[in-house]
């Protein structure tokens, strides 16, 4: 992640020490194009689909924040692929991402 | 209009003619019909001249029937009929029919002071042998372009950058903080240019050389009424469209004065649209205009095209752009804009001046500067919304409106409303700030500076362009409407320091051509600063008081259409599949980078192979390429002491 931020963002170019909690908008890494390289980069490299109500800072403004919140997506993948299993469907779960 | 350049030496060494006659062949694109040297002790002028009034009459640099006066003159004033009949009931004496001798008389009359008589587009040198004065004038809003510098004891001025090089002993070298500021603004402040010690007379400024000293006075600045915006009811708003329109019908016919038939540029906007419907209304032979199509449909406007043309009944020819064509192009257009570019938008304006060229054309219309003086740009969109919205940070409804803004840029079309309000966020401090309309835009620019290399970005540490902007302010603009502030940046700066000249001066000329823009004529320009800002922008509808002038004149579909800002084509032009094209392969290849010292390599490298594997796709990384690519031809083509570490 920390990689793909550097080479596609900062152009391998890492002048302040970006940090796990550094904002991508406050440091101005990002624009509009930037978060849809990235949301193309997580759905490909995670196979993980981000939902439009997804599309927001909280999740994806940090490297911390992507972590987590590709944590939280693998781990809800995970369990409604288990639960498919079972016949509950999509709907009766929580939704964890939110 | 034409090319100007001249000398004087401190040392009382003699001009020379042979180096003046080299000088001004370099601008002999602005002036390909005529040229010429004047010489007087240590002074020379010299003039390329592009014959547009007064064919056989108008010869340049000109004397004073008593021979104390000389003049190199560059541009045009449009008023030089009525000025001339003033100065004949005073008893002046004309030999010619040109407004070159209309300079020379109310120089005598008035002195400096008779650039205030003057309604036009110029830049000027004067050498008063009386008083062993050199006076040079630019024009208000700096149409036409004026740079200088001393060297080797030597005033040296010229209208291009590269006329000035051509004088022995002139520096080539970058100058950082001007490169500072195109990565951060598009334009460089004046005096400042990108190159070390060669200077812009700022637009609206004069300067005299006297004594071995040089000086320069501001001759016109734009004013607009302290902050108030009143109400009209729908009469009032009739009266202000009707007296607008009469001046801009009035602006439109004394620039239709010429020797040689005019033209007009049509875009298919409202601008160059009402401009062509009012040039219409002069003319009795049928009317040719010129328009730019593209292949690529976001950025295409013909079909508007064609339903004005067919509507005013003018001949429209157009020439097709491509992405190919405006990578091919791009060296030259760099080596006409003489300063680094971040959008490849000037291309297009080079291929359509060739074609005004190619039909026989000198001299077109265009609808510039109304985008400025009339609320039409996004930016002024922009900040309203922010401003609205700053007013009470704490609303979740008005940062809805964020999603009205740049319908045309799909990319940010589909964000949430949470990125929107990140892209577009207001801070508190930011509302006290001068620059509130402009602080998104500059900070983003301002990114690319990422690019600069190490040694470079050292240089810049102390470097602060927004102080250099703010110093150049005049007093009264605190207590202006903030959307009055915006029009003054972008009317007083990025106007002169890129529209009308990277695509304006620059672009035309490359092709010998003549821009006009009715919507610059200084009265056009303070009536407009004194209509209300609520006027020009009703609600979010831009230029709303303009719309009102063009109903009837226009077709329907032009007032109605959502504003469709000019734009290009960007990175992928300098491509062809994953390889670039020579020239840009070279221009970055590492070892080029290194020379320059101006970029990091490994950064550049980074950013190329993202265009090599189609990745690049946003705005940042198109401003990016196309302003490292001009750069590094700026420094190929103008400079050889490269980089700081030179």
């Amino acid at each position: 992640m920390r990689q793909f931020i550097i080479n596609n963002f900062l152009f391998g170019v890492d002048d302040n020490q970006f940090r796990d909690e550094d904002s991508f908008l406050e440091k101005g890494l990002i624009d509009s194009t930037g978060v849809l390289e990235l949301v193309a980069f997580l759905e490909e490299k995670y196979r993980i689909k981000v939902e439009d109500h997804e599309l927001i800072p909280e999740n994806l403004d940090s490297i911390a924040q992507i972590v987590a919140y590709v944590n939280r997506k693998i781990s809800w993948k995970v369990t409604e692929e288990k639960f498919a299993a079972t016949g509950v469907s999509r709907n009766q779960l929580s939704p964890l991402s939110r | 209009m034409c090319g100007i350049a001249g000398a004087m030496h401190f040392d009382g060494a003699a001009a020379d003619r042979a180096l003046l006659s080299r000088v001004i062949s370099t601008l002999k694109h602005r002036g390909p019909d005529d040229c010429g040297v004047y010489l007087d002790g240590n002074v020379g002028l010299a003039h390329a001249r592009l014959s547009i009034i007064d064919i056989s009459g108008g010869r340049q640099p000109m004397q004073s029937a008593d021979g104390t006066l000389s003049v190199t003159f560059n541009g045009e004033i449009f008023n030089y009929i009525e000025l001339r009949e003033q100065l004949v009931r005073k008893g002046h004496q004309f030999r010619t029919r040109s407004d070159t001798e209309v300079i020379l008389h109310l120089y005598q009359e008035k002195g400096e002071d008779c650039v205030n008589d003057f309604n036009g587009q110029w830049s000027f040198a004067i050498w008063d042998r009386v008083r062993r004065k050199l006076f040079l004038s630019r024009d208000r809003l700096g149409v036409r372009p004026l740079f200088f510098t001393t060297a080797d004891h030597t005033f040296v001025f010229a209208s291009e950058v590269k006329a000035l090089l051509a004088f022995p002993g002139v520096q080539r070298e970058f100058d950082l903080a001007g490169l500072d500021q195109i990565f951060t603004f598009w334009f460089t402040v004046p005096p400042r240019t990108i190159f070390k010690n060669i200077s812009e007379l700022a637009p609206g400024h004069s300067l005299t050389v006297q004594d071995g000293k040089i000086k320069t006075k501001r001759h016109w600045q734009l004013e607009y009424a302290p902050a108030q915006d009143l109400d009209y009811d729908s009469a009032g708003e009739q009266r202000l469209a009707d007296s607008l329109l009469e001046l801009l019908t009035d602006a439109t016919r004394i620039r239709l004065r010429a020797d040689v038939p005019v033209g007009a540029y049509l875009s298919g906007g409202l601008d160059s649209s009402i401009i062509t419907a009012l040039v219409r209304q002069f003319t009795d032979i049928p009317l040719r205009t010129f328009s730019v199509i593209f292949d690529d449909p976001e950025f295409d406007e013909s079909a508007f095209q064609r339903q004005v043309s067919a509507f005013l009944r003018v001949e429209r020819q157009e020439v097709r752009c491509t992405y190919d064509d405006i990578g091919d192009i791009f060296p030259q257009v760099v080596w006409q804009t003489e300063k680094p570019i971040l959008r490849t938008a000037p291309s297009p304006l080079f291929m359509l001046s060739r074609l005004v060229r190619e039909n026989g054309f000198k001299v077109v219309l265009t609808g510039e500067g109304a985008d400025e003086m009339l609320g039409g740009y996004d930016i002024f969109k922009e900040a309203k919304i922010r401003r609205f919205w700053g007013a009470r940070l704490d609303s979740r409804r008005r940062p809805l409106l964020l999603k009205k803004l740049y319908p045309y840029l799909p990319n940010l079309q589909i964000q949430s409303p949470e990125y929107l309000k990140a892209f577009f966020r207001v801070r508190q401090e930011d509302l006290s700030s001068p620059f509130f309309s402009h602080l998104p835009r500059w900070e983003l620019t301002a990114k690319l500076k990422h690019f600069f290399s190490a040694d470079v970005k050292r240089e810049l540490r102390s470097q602060n362009a927004y102080a250099e902007l703010q110093a150049c302010l005049p007093q009264s603009y605190s207590q202006w409407h903030t959307f009055c502030q915006a029009q003054y940046l972008e009317t007083m700066f990025l106007l002169p320091g890129y529209i009308l000249s990277s695509q304006g001066d620059r672009m035309a000329m490359a092709h010998s051509i003549e821009g006009r823009f009715p919507f610059l004529d200084h009265r056009v320009v303070q009536l407009a600063a004194s209509i209300p800002p609520r006027l020009k922008m009703k609600a979010l509808n831009e230029k709303y008081i303009l719309k009102r002038c063009a109903k009837r004149l226009v077709p329907d579909c032009v007032t109605e259409r959502p504003k469709q800002p000019y734009r290009a084509p960007e990175g992928k032009s300098f491509f062809r599949g994953a390889r670039g094209l020579d020239y840009v392969e070279a221009a970055l290849s590492p070892e080029h980078i290194r020379r320059t010292g101006l970029f990091d390599s490994a950064a550049v490298c980074a950013l190329v192979n993202k265009f090599r594997e189609g990745r690049a796709i946003g705005i940042k990384d198109n401003m990016a390429l196309t302003g490292i690519v001009s750069t590094q031809l700026i420094a190929d083509q103008f400079v050889d002491r490269l980089g700081v570490a030179h």
